[in-house]
């Protein structure tokens, strides 16, 4: 046991030694929350708008008023003609136009869009239609947004940013920890030691996954009082389901460190093969439900689509722990599955 | 009973092979060198010794327990220090030491006696980080840290290699000094005049052992009349005593050159000056000379050639 604290210790000697690495690990979750909450949104904020008012009435103004207060859409022009507005599109000053007909006409409203990016335009119609009210614009259904009703971004990046960041320090760090045990040659002054290779393990895994409960922990009050998005359910389970999803990425970085001899290989295995998953098949940036089957079925493995999945429903639904039964249960297994891999495969000797 | 038994051992990485049929044997509280240029084996001898790595055929022992399945009785009893600076550059010496001494299970206290000696000329630097030391305090470190859970036998790979001249003296008579304390020391070593120093020596070279002997027997071993031959140009003096007809061989040994002749010329060192005074040799000295390791080493590794 004192073996055992004393490795502790040692690793934490070279954690905060490294202050470069230390300010890297602990500033990073801040810096990912700040720069998705404001700088890269998916949100819609602002986008100019022309409306050419064919009506005037005191409907139409209404409608108008409307549009001009809302934080989406900023009136930039009344116009007179549609090509009036194709002029305006040409050149990139709006994004959207709203064209209400006169009064005796028939139809309804119409709306333009530039939709040379699909997404933002799918958002802007729709912000557009839900501002002007569903009688007006003839929607056909009525919408409820259940548990984000303004569609905050921040609603889906949250989790994603957890599972990201816990991935990167419990797995990169882990992995980087032991490989540079090799690459130094103190590795083979540890083995030809009496110390239990678990000692060794258990050590290097120790400091990091406190580490990440300390970001997991920075994460959630940042999102608590900068972004406004609450933990409605458990925060025991929260950090139950996070500690447990922190366990995988251990492994994984383990696993990793089992297979590579350089900390470049190390960082650039768990760069791409945990990072690229974590970012491209968790859900957390594209949605899984459109990708092909092969890539559906990827995604079922990569850790954090699980992890992020069970976030999101104690976070933003408010659900509790039984919730949550499911993904605990799947991390669970793959902890169980990677870290007997990594132990077996965990060499008692050089090469 | 000897403290490391080597029987038939060979060693292959791939296509190179490292070790070929080695054989050796340590007696306790012997001070045993592995002298041999780069690529002879050292390290993987020493790392099959450890338990680092397992040998492809040959068995070896070390306080009576074999290496290939007694590795956890082994790690408890040798210390090792590898060739390369393995300790913790980023914690100080004071650091490095304990940590060492608790993954061993003790104290720096409990052992103070036996590094004490060595521990005195690290000590006032005990706050420094080891990155930050020096070549030789580095080593006096590591040789500490390798010491502090005092063990049967100490394996010390290339200890001297990239140290200044004075540490190195220091390094061997603390090395002198722990022999006396019982303690068994195979160390391995490129530089052949430290071979001297040792109690036996086996001569390396490439994965094979040439010759294993005191350093003495060797030298005597040696056979031949030996001349150290110097003149005012040296360079041409090396080609001209090669191409001399009663050379047997010819070697560049820092500030002279070592010469042995062949045995129907022996002794005829008048011929020889005539010759070389032919080619406009002045200043030429010609003295005969008792065989060093390096003398012995070069004549054996030729045969092997």
């Amino acid at each position: 046991m004192k073996q055992f604290l004393s490795f502790i210790r040692k690793e934490f000697c070279h954690i905060f030694r490294d202050v470069r690495t230390m300010a890297i690990l602990l500033l990073m979750p801040v810096v990912l929350v700040v720069l998705f909450g404001y700088a890269i949104s998916t949100e819609v904020r602002q986008s100019p708008v022309a409306v050419w008012d064919q009506r005037r009435d005191d409907a139409s103004a209404r409608m108008i008023n409307r549009l001009a207060a809302s934080e989406y859409f900023d009136l930039r022009r009344m116009i007179g003609s549609t090509e009036e507005a194709d002029g305006l599109f040409r050149r990139g000053e709006i994004r959207l136009a709203l064209i209400i007909p006169p009064a005796h006409v028939a139809s309804g409203m119409q709306i333009l869009s530039d939709a040379t990016d699909p997404n933002e335009a799918t958002l802007l119609i729709r912000y557009a239609m839900a501002t002007l009210g569903p009688g007006e614009a003839n929607s056909p259904a009525e919408v409820s947004l259940l548990y984000n009703p303004q569609m905050k971004g921040a609603y889906n990046f949250v989790p994603g940013v957890m599972g990201m960041i816990l991935m990167l320090i419990c797995a990169m760090m882990t992995s980087v920890g032991i490989v540079k045990e090799k690459e130094m040659g103190t590795m083979e002054v540890l083995l030809v030691s009496p110390l239990k290779p678990a000692y060794i393990i258990l050590a290097k895994v120790a400091p990091y996954l406190l580490l990440s409960m300390v970001n997991i922990v920075t994460i959630v009050l940042l999102s608590r009082f900068l972004l406004d998005v609450p933990v409605r359910g458990s925060l025991f389970g929260l950090m139950a389901l996070s500690t447990v999803y922190a366990l995988v990425a251990l492994c994984l970085g383990l696993l990793i460190s089992t297979l590579v001899d350089t900390q470049q290989a190390a960082m650039l295995t768990s760069g791409v093969a945990l990072m690229l998953p974590v970012v491209l098949l968790s859900g957390m940036m594209f949605p899984v439900e459109n990708m092909p089957w092969p890539l559906r079925l990827l995604s079922e493995i990569v850790p954090a689509k699980w992890y992020i999945a069970g976030v999101k429903d104690i976070m933003i639904k408010g659900l509790g722990f039984g919730a949550i039964a499911r993904e605990m249960g799947i991390l669970a297994l793959m902890v169980a599955g990677l870290a007997g891999i990594s132990v077996k495969r965990f060499n008692l000797r050089l090469s | 009973m000897n403290d490391v038994i080597i029987r038939r051992i060979t060693k292959a990485y791939g296509e190179v092979t490292a070790l070929r049929d080695i054989s050796l044997t340590v007696s306790p509280g012997e001070l045993f060198g592995l002298i041999g240029p780069d690529g002879a084996g050292k390290t993987t001898l020493f790392r099959i010794l450890t338990t680092l790595i397992l040998p492809d055929s040959g068995q070896a022992t070390v306080c009576g327990l074999d290496t290939a399945t007694d590795l956890k009785q082994i790690r408890r009893r040798v210390g090792y220090m590898p060739g390369r600076f393995s300790l913790y550059q980023d914690l100080s010496v004071e650091e490095n030491l304990r940590f060492f001494a608790t993954v061993f299970d003790t104290t720096v206290e409990d052992n103070y006696d036996l590094i004490r000696d060595i521990y005195v000329h690290i000590e006032p630097f005990r706050h420094r980080r080891a990155g930050k030391l020096s070549g030789g305090m580095k080593q006096k470190l590591a040789l500490c840290c390798a010491l502090v859970h005092r063990p049967d036998v100490l394996f010390l790979d290339e200890p001297t290699t990239g140290v200044d001249p004075v540490s190195r003296i220091e390094f061997w008579e603390m090395l002198g000094r722990l022999r006396r304390q019982g303690i068994t020391i195979l160390v391995s070593t490129p530089y052949m005049d430290e071979a001297a120093r040792c109690d036996r020596i086996a001569l390396m070279y490439a994965g094979q052992c040439l010759t294993v002997d005191t350093p003495q027997a060797i030298c005597r071993s040696f056979g031949k009349p030996l001349y150290k031959v110097c003149s005012d140009r040296m360079y041409a003096l090396l080609g001209d005593l090669r191409a001399y007809d009663g050379t047997l061989s010819c070697y560049a040994f820092g500030d002279s050159h070592h010469l042995t002749l062949r045995e129907d010329r022996s002794g005829d060192t008048e011929a020889l000056a005539t010759y070389l005074g032919g080619k406009g040799h002045t200043g030429l000295r010609l003295t005969p000379i008792e065989a060093g390791i390096e003398d012995c080493f070069m004549a054996q590794g030729k045969e092997e050639r």
